[in-house]
C-alpha cells in the first residue's frame, strides 16, 4: 500500500490511553560543571549544582535553569534547543553530545553528571571553546559544489540512487562532536579531523560534482585521513547517527583506488 | 574606536542574509555580522520544502502560485509583490540546485516536488504539489549550501559580533509637491563583540538587515533562543515603522508541551489530525483540502477543538497527529527527522502511536517595511537610501496576515538574492555617509544601563512572565479584554526591566548582559504586536478577534504601521498607545479581487 492512496478514515477508534498521560515526574540532579574564566582566574575548577528537573527535561534545560535561578555567569553556546543548529555540542559524562538532546532521565541521576567543554579546541571561557580552528579545517576540503560543464538551463538531473549515495554525510550540522572526540585529534591539532573529511565526502561521492580528485590529494596529505585510526569515537557521538567512521574509510578506499 | 569600513554589511546570516552575501561578495566589499556562527541560524530548522511552480511531477504555474500567496494570506499581502516571489521561485530553486543542494529527485533525475498547507492546482481545486524538497530537512540543506556557497566565495564572516545600533543621520528634505520631511540616511552599525566584549563601529554604504524573527516573546514557540527579533528592535528604536507586527503564526503541529516543530510535510505525505474522539477534525473546518489547510486555520481549529473539550491527554490540551497509517519505510524516506524529534523529546513511535501536537510560535509576518526591492521605508513611500531588509526581519508583504507554508525558504532566496544585488549596486554609486558625532553613545549607555543595574529584578523572571502572557493573550484567540491585559504586563515589565540585575559583570562571553540585551528588544517588540492587534478590529488570517470574529476590508483593508513616538499619549485611544502611533498603508492590488477565504 502506497501512502499515496492510503485513505484513512474520518474517525477511528484510539486505543485507551494515547499519547501518553499522568503527571511528569520530577527528580534530583546532581549537575558538575567544569569552569573557566580567564578574566578571574587562570584555574578551571568544578562547580556543583543541585536541581530538581522535570522528565522531559534536558540538559541544556538544566544548565539554563543554573543560568537562569542561581549563577548567570554559567557561559555555553546554544540556539535551536532541538539538535539542528549544533551550537551546543559538550562533554556529557564524558561523551560528546549535544546538550539539547540529551534527555536527563536517560543519565544515571545518582551519580554527579559531568559537564565540560569538548575537547582539542582552545577553551574560551566555560563550555564555550574557539572554533575556528575546526572551522578552518572545513574551509579547507573544497566543501562546495564544482561543476566544470555546461551550465544547464534547467538543473542538473541526478538519479535517486545517485543523491543517496552520499545522503548520510549531507546531514552533519557543524557541531564538531565528532572531531572533538577524536583521540588523534586531541594530540595534532593540525589533523583535518573527521567532521571536515564528512563534508569532503559529501561531494566527493556526489554524482554532480568535478573536484573529487582535488579533495581526495587534499585529504592524502600527512594530515588527512591516514591519521584516522578506526576509533569509532566519532561515529558514536555524532548526534545525526552519521556514520562517520565509514565515511572516512570510504573516502581512504577512493584514494587508493581513486575511482569515485 | 574600532572602525571597520565596508561597502555593504550584512546582518545575520541565516538564508536570507548569506543569500545576500553570495551575491554582494562578488559586486562589492562585504562583511557579515552575525551574532551566531553562520550555520547556527533557525533557517536550519526549516524541514518541509520551498515551493516553485516548476511543475516537474503535475501541472502547474506561477501564478497559481501568486493566488494561492495572496489567499493565504487572506488578501493582506502585497500582490505585486507575490507575483515578484511566485515568478522568481523556480529561478531561486535551480540556483540553489546549482549550487549543490541535494533535493529529493524523481525517477527521472528531476527535483521531487510534494505538497503543502495552502498551495493548490488552478485557484483552490486540489492540492498541488509543489514544494521542493531534501526529506524533512530541506532547510537544514538550504542553509548548509548557502554557506558553503560563501565559502566558495571567501564571504568575509564576523562571527559572534552582535549588532546593537543603526547608524543614521537624517538630513531636511523637499518632497515633489513642496513638503518637507526628514530624510534618513545609513552610515553604518554599530557591533558588540561578544568574544571581547568591545564595542566596533561598521561604516557602510549600504546596510541589510537579514536579523530572523522575534518568536521568543511566547513562551510555546519552535523558536530558536536567539531569535528575539533584534533588528527589527533596532530599527524601531531608529525611527523606522514596524508592519504589520499584530500577524504571528502559529505553526498547527508543535511537539506538544515543548513547541518542537513537526514539519507540514507530515500532513502533506498524508498525515492526519485527530481529536479526543478518533476524529478527523478538519473536515469540519475546511471540507476540501482538510488537514491541508492554511496554518492559521488549522491552528484556530485545533485551539477550537481543545476548548470545546475534545483535547487529548491527561489535561485534555492537545491534539494528535496520527501517521499510524503510513508504511514505516515511507516515513523514514520522507520525515525522518520530525519523527526522531517524536521519540527524542515525547518518547512516543510515531509508526504505531499518534504524536501530541498543539500550535506553537512560528513566524513574524510583519516586520520592518521594504519594496519589492528590498529598501527600507521610513514611511510608506519614503526610501532610506542604502538601507535594505530580507526575510523574517523584513515585511515586503507576501505573507500578508498569514504565511503559508515553504513561502519562508522562498522568501529568503527570492528577497535574499534580491537584496544582496541591490546593496552592492547602491554601494558602487554612493559614497559613506559620515558617522554621526560619538557613534558609540547610544549603545555604550544601552549596555552600561544592563550592566551596572543593581537592582532586584532578573531578566528570566521578566522574561518568562512575558511569554506567559503572550501565550495566554496574544495567542490564537484574542479581544480587546485579554489584549489589554497584555499591555499593562508590559507596562510593569519595562517598570521592572529598569530595575535588573546582571551577575555577570566581565567582558568575555558575557551572555549574561546579551540576555539582558535581548529582552529590552523583546519588551519592545511584544508592545508593538499587541498594540497593533488592539487597533485591528477584525479578524484576518493569524491574527483572530473573538469580539470582532469576521474580516472587515472596509475599515482594514490596508497595513498597519507602528511608529515609536515617546510623544504618543498614553491616553488609551487605539491608535496611539504609549510611546507608539499607529498608522495605516494601503495594500497593492494587481489582478485579484478580495474573495471569502474558504478551502
Amino acid at each position: 500500500m502506497s501512502a499515496e492512496l492510503a485513505e484513512p478514515a474520518s474517525k477511528i477508534e484510539l486505543p485507551a490511553g494515547v499519547g501518553g498521560g499522568g503527571e511528569i515526574p520530577t527528580f534530583d540532579v546532581h549537575l558538575r560543571v567544569r569552569r573557566y574564566n580567564p578574566e578571574v582566574s587562570e584555574e578551571a575548577t568544578w562547580d556543583d549544582f543541585h536541581l530538581t528537573m522535570y522528565g522531559t527535561d534536558r540538559v541544556l534545560d538544566a544548565l539554563h535553569k543554573v543560568k537562569w535561578e542561581t549563577d548567570g555567569t554559567l557561559s555555553f553556546r546554544r540556539s535551536c534547543a532541538h539538535g539542528v543548529c549544533g551550537s551546543d555540542a559538550m562533554r556529557i559524562n564524558g561523551r560528546n553530545r549535544l546538550a539539547c538532546k540529551t534527555l536527563l532521565k536517560d543519565l544515571d541521576t545518582s551519580k554527579p553528571i559531568t559537564v565540560e567543554p569538548i575537547k582539542g579546541l582552545p577553551v574560551e571561557k566555560d563550555l564555550i571553546v574557539d572554533m575556528e580552528p575546526f572551522f578552518q579545517s572545513f574551509r579547507e576540503v573544497m566543501p562546495f559544489l564544482v561543476n566544470k560543464g555546461h551550465e544547464p538551463t534547467r538543473e542538473r538531473l541526478q538519479s535517486a540512487e545517485d543523491r543517496e549515495r552520499f545522503d548520510d554525510t549531507t546531514k552533519c550540522i557543524l557541531c564538531a562532536a565528532c572531531t572533538s572526540s577524536c583521540p588523534v585529534f586531541w594530540t595534532d591539532g593540525q589533523y583535518f579531523g573527521p567532521a571536515a573529511i564528512v563534508n569532503a565526502h559529501r561531494f566527493i561521492f556526489d554524482s554532480r560534482d568535478d573536484a573529487g580528485d582535488m579533495r581526495l590529494e587534499i585529504l592524502n596529505d600527512k594530515e588527512g585521513v591516514w591519521r584516522c585510526r578506526t576509533t569509532f569515537n566519532c561515529s558514536e557521538a555524532c548526534p545525526r547517527g552519521i556514520q562517520v567512521t565509514q565515511a572516512i574509510a570510504e573516502v581512504k578506499q577512493a584514494i587508493l583506488s581513486r575511482k569515485i | 574606536m574600532q572602525v571597520h569600513k565596508y561597502d555593504v554589511v550584512i546582518v545575520g546570516a541565516g538564508g536570507a542574509g548569506m543569500r545576500a552575501a553570495i551575491e554582494s561578495g562578488q559586486r562589492a566589499r562585504t562583511a557579515v555580522l552575525t551574532k551566531l556562527y553562520p550555520t547556527r541560524s533557525h533557517t536550519g530548522a526549516a524541514q518541509g520544502g520551498m515551493c516553485a511552480a516548476l511543475a516537474n511531477v503535475e501541472e502547474d504555474n506561477w501564478e497559481w502560485h501568486t493566488f494561492d500567496t495572496v489567499k493565504g494570506g487572506d488578501y493582506l499581502v502585497d500582490q505585486d509583490a507575490a507575483e515578484v516571489m511566485a515568478k522568481e521561485a523556480i529561478d531561486a530553486v535551480l540556483d540553489l540546485e546549482k549550487m549543490g543542494l541535494p533535493f529529493n529527485r524523481t525517477p527521472e533525475g528531476r527535483i521531487d516536488q510534494r505538497r503543502f498547507g495552502g498551495h493548490t492546482r488552478d485557484h483552490g481545486k486540489a492540492p498541488v504539489r509543489r514544494a521542493c524538497y531534501a526529506a524533512d530537512r530541506t532547510g537544514h540543506m538550504i542553509l548548509q549550501t548557502l554557506y558553503q556557497n560563501c565559502v566558495k566565495h571567501n564571504v568575509e564572516f564576523y562571527n559572534e559580533y552582535y549588532v546593537l545600533d543603526l547608524l543614521t543621520v537624517e538630513e531636511d528634505a523637499v518632497r515633489e509637491d513642496g513638503t518637507t520631511y526628514k530624510q534618513k540616511r545609513v552610515a553604518g552599525v554599530v557591533s558588540y563583540d561578544l568574544a571581547s566584549g568591545e564595542l566596533h563601529v561598521f561604516q557602510a554604504k549600504s546596510v541589510v538587515f537579514a536579523s530572523g524573527g522575534a518568536g521568543k516573546v511566547f513562551k510555546t514557540t519552535s523558536n530558536a533562543h536567539t531569535l528575539t527579533g533584534d533588528g527589527m528592535g533596532i530599527a524601531f528604536r531608529r525611527g523606522i515603522p514596524l508592519e504589520d507586527m499584530e500577524f504571528f503564526q502559529f505553526h498547527p503541529t508543535g511537539l506538544a508541551g515543548l513547541g518542537i516543530l513537526l514539519s507540514e510535510a507530515a500532513r502533506g505525505e498524508g498525515a492526519i489530525l485527530r481529536n479526543s474522539e478518533g476524529e478527523r477534525f478538519m473536515e469540519r473546518y475546511a471540507p476540501t483540502i482538510k488537514d491541508l489547510a492554511p496554518r492559521d486555520i488549522v491552528a484556530r481549529s485545533m485551539a477550537n477543538e481543545v476548548r470545546e473539550g475534545r483535547g487529548c491527554g491527561p489535561n485534555k490540551d492537545y491534539v494528535l497527529l496520527d501517521l499510524t497509517h503510513l508504511e514505516p519505510a515511507h516515513i523514514d524516506a520522507k520525515l525522518p527527522d520530525i519523527t526522531e524529534f517524536a521519540r527524542t523529546y515525547l518518547g512516543v513511535e510515531p509508526y504505531t502511536e499518534p504524536v501530541p501536537v498543539f500550535p506553537t510560535a512560528h513566524y513574524a509576518m510583519g516586520g520592518i517595511p521594504t519594496n519589492i526591492t528590498t529598501e527600507v521605508l521610513q514611511d510608506n513611500d519614503t526610501v532610506v537610501p542604502g538601507l535594505y531588509a530580507a526575510g523574517e526581519v523584513a515585511c515586503v508583504s507576501v505573507h500578508g496576515s498569514n504565511r503559508l507554508g515553504t513561502n519562508s525558504l522562498l522568501d529568503i532566496n527570492v528577497f535574499g538574492k534580491r537584496a544582496g544585488i541591490a546593496a552592492a549596486e547602491y554601494a558602487k554609486t554612493a559614497d559613506f555617509v559620515e558617522l554621526p558625532e560619538n557613534p558609540l553613545a547610544y549603545t555604550t549607555e544601552l549596555l552600561d544601563i544592563a550592566r551596572n543595574g543593581t537592582g532586584d529584578e532578573k531578566v528570566a523572571v521578566i522574561r518568562k512572565e512575558l511569554q506567559d502572557t503572550m501565550d495566554a493573550n496574544m495567542q490564537v484567540f484574542r479581544t480587546a479584554e485579554t489584549l489589554n491585559q497584555v499591555l499593562r504586563d508590559i507596562a510593569s515589565f519595562e517598570e521592572r526591566y529598569r530595575r535588573i540585575n546582571v551577575q555577570d559583570k566581565g567582558k568575555r562571553f558575557n551572555l549574561d548582559l546579551l540576555e539582558a540585551v535581548e529582552l529590552g528588544f523583546l519588551l519592545e517588540l511584544a508592545k508593538v504586536m499587541t498594540v497593533a492587534a488592539l487597533y485591528r478590529e477584525e479578524s484576518r488570517g493569524g491574527h483572530f478577534r473573538e469580539d470582532f470574529p469576521d474580516r472587515n476590508d472596509e475599515k482594514f483593508m490596508k497595513h498597519s504601521m507602528a511608529y515609536k513616538d515617546d510623544h504618543a499619549p498614553a491616553d488609551g485611544s487605539a491608535e496611539s498607545i504609549a510611546g507608539i502611533r499607529l498608522a495605516t498603508k494601503p495594500v497593492v492590488f494587481t489582478r485579484y479581487e478580495p474573495m471569502v477565504r474558504k478551502y
